[in-house]
């Protein structure tokens, strides 16, 4: 029993740490993005709080957490307090299969850790798509709670294009589950390993250099997707601003609407993680091992690796970003006819091209 | 433990199925249907199929519920006319099942049920994702097959049901 409580005390130090990584990051983003579209847009950003502004998202944690709490006349108060906890929770949730370093275990206090990976089971990916379609009840019961048109008119877009998207990305991920024969997250990242060259995207066999089992056509439909999914810009019409006010939480505020606001930045870390870790070889450097591998410090080989996987998500987020400055708003039926008509026919010839790759040229 | 883990899915799962029809607001029966499908999983997860129980929360949590949800707010349906016309149907079906209930005892008996150890479905070391691609494409292949073919009846006949309107313009 001493055992159990000892993994139970590792799991749940390694759930804090996760999750305190991924508050960090979130808070992070929300002064990334402004200074980024700031830059993009020729401007500063905010630059009043602190140096440089870099404590903006403190303030603006503290503005929202001090906030009246308001619910609107005739909402639904159980459902308009679960929905944002609905939509929280599933987007925290999927951050436990994902591998942040090298799969090393550490044998203390007599039981094996995997210190970067919470939970490394063997359904990894599914886990993830499976919470990650649980987020869109929160998004449809907020805008039915709220008792307001903007709202409903808001969760019903957001439902629908959740559900159409989700598809896509579930098809666009069966070419690498097909290459890596594995579910798990760590199998797949661990199949990647030796260079650029390796990850899913340039597709090389192990033993070669040609592109031959190539995911690049799956890699831009899991990423035109996972916008789509995490209602981003230009794919953000639950929210549109000029038709919908706020979408579905208009009528939200303080902390609950810092729920909504957390959950989508989570959603859009976790996808960033999850395409890192499928088609750009998650911790896994671009060229063979590791520098500090070969210079002797293999103890340390982990920094270069977790640096690795953090760099290939920030290049994701910063694409959110690049995407949310450049692009207009699809139009709904533009988006419906999009993913339905354009996507999925490519996901799914990618599927049958890569099976028959996969099985006229195997990987060993 | 696992007793303990299964009593408390099996609760859960009768309690919820029965909010569901017993429930007067169709957005809480809805939810009720939710939570019921997660402990289905849970109970897959302690039968160690968890592909099952992954597949089962993407499948119906997160695309058919979500539809239901979908149709239950664009139609407001009113709350007091949900049971008419429906009590000749539910007592036909129920007691066709009760029947069959007793029948399946009374002929079995009350063996024991075979509790899975998981060691079934990881024969040969695959996980049971492979187990379930081996069973299907190979013993149960020609149910797979019929099952194909009944979606693709249904695929298409929604298909001719959304475009009535095929010989019409379509407004842009």
């Amino acid at each position: 029993m001493t055992e159990l409580s000892l993994r139970l005390a590792v799991s749940l130090a390694q759930i804090a740490a996760v999750m305190g990584i991924v508050m960090l990051t979130v808070m992070i983003l929300t002064l990334a993005e402004r200074k980024v579209l700031g830059w993009m847009q020729d401007r500063m950003g905010p630059m009043e709080v602190g140096p440089y502004g870099i404590l903006q998202p403190i303030a603006d944690g503290l503005k929202l957490f001090f906030k009246e709490d308001i619910v609107p006349a005739g909402a639904n108060k159980a459902m308009f307090t679960l929905a944002p906890l609905l939509a929280m929770v599933p987007a925290m949730i999927g951050f436990a299969v994902i591998p942040f370093g090298p799969s090393v275990t550490l044998d203390a206090f007599g039981i094996t850790i995997k210190p970067f990976v919470i939970s490394d089971i063997n359904i990894g990916i599914l886990y993830i798509l499976a919470f990650a379609s649980i987020g869109a009840y929160g998004i449809i019961l907020g805008g039915w709670s709220s008792n307001s048109k903007y709202s409903l008119l808001g969760g019903l877009r957001s439902a629908a294009q959740v559900i159409s998207y989700e598809l896509n990305v579930g098809l666009a991920i069966v070419g690498v589950l097909l290459l890596a024969g594995s579910l798990s997250l760590v199998t797949i990242t661990e199949a990647q390993a030796g260079g650029f060259w390796h990850w899913f995207i340039w597709g090389a066999r192990p033993d070669g250099f040609f592109p031959i089992h190539t995911q690049i056509f799956a890699f831009v439909v899991f990423v035109i997707s996972a916008v789509a999914e995490t209602n981003r810009v230009p794919f953000d019409l639950p929210e549109a601003e000029s038709e919908l006010v706020a979408g579905f939480f208009t009528e939200y505020s303080g902390m609950r609407f810092a729920f909504f606001f957390i959950a989508e930045y989570a959603n859009m870390v976790l996808v960033s993680c999850v395409a890192a870790s499928l088609f750009l070889g998650g911790w896994n450097a671009p060229y063979p091992g590791t520098i500090l591998g070969y210079v002797g410090l293999e103890r340390l080989a982990w920094v270069e690796n977790v640096a690795w996987f953090t760099f290939k998500v920030y290049l994701f987020l910063f694409l959110f970003f690049w995407l949310r400055a450049t692009l207009p708003r699809l139009r709904y039926d533009q988006l419906m006819r999009f993913g339905w008509k354009v996507m999925l026919p490519i996901a799914l010839a990618n599927i049958v091209v890569t099976a028959i790759t996969a099985y006229f040229f195997p990987r060993g | 433990m696992e007793q303990v883990f299964f009593f408390y899915f099996a609760f859960v799962i009768a309690a919820a199925a029965v909010l569901v029809v017993a429930l007067r607001n169709p957005i809480y029966s809805a939810l009720a249907l939710l939570i019921m499908f997660f402990h289905v999983a849970g109970l897959y997860v302690t039968l160690h199929a968890e592909f099952l129980a992954a597949v089962q929360i993407v499948v119906y949590a997160g695309a058919i519920l979500v539809l239901y949800l979908f149709v239950v707010m664009l139609l407001n349906l009113r709350q007091d006319d949900r049971y008419h016309r429906q009590w000749p149907m539910a007592v036909a079906v129920g007691s066709t099942l009760v029947i069959e209930a007793v029948i399946l005892m009374a002929m079995k008996g009350w063996t024991t049920p075979v509790v899975a150890t998981g060691a079934e479905t990881t024969v040969g070391g695959t996980g049971n994702t492979e187990a379930i691609g081996d069973v299907l494409y190979s013993t149960y292949l020609f149910p797979f097959e019929v099952a194909s073919l009944i979606l693709l009846v249904a695929m298409i006949g929604a298909i001719i049901l959304a475009k009535k309107d095929l010989g019409e313009p379509a407004e842009s």
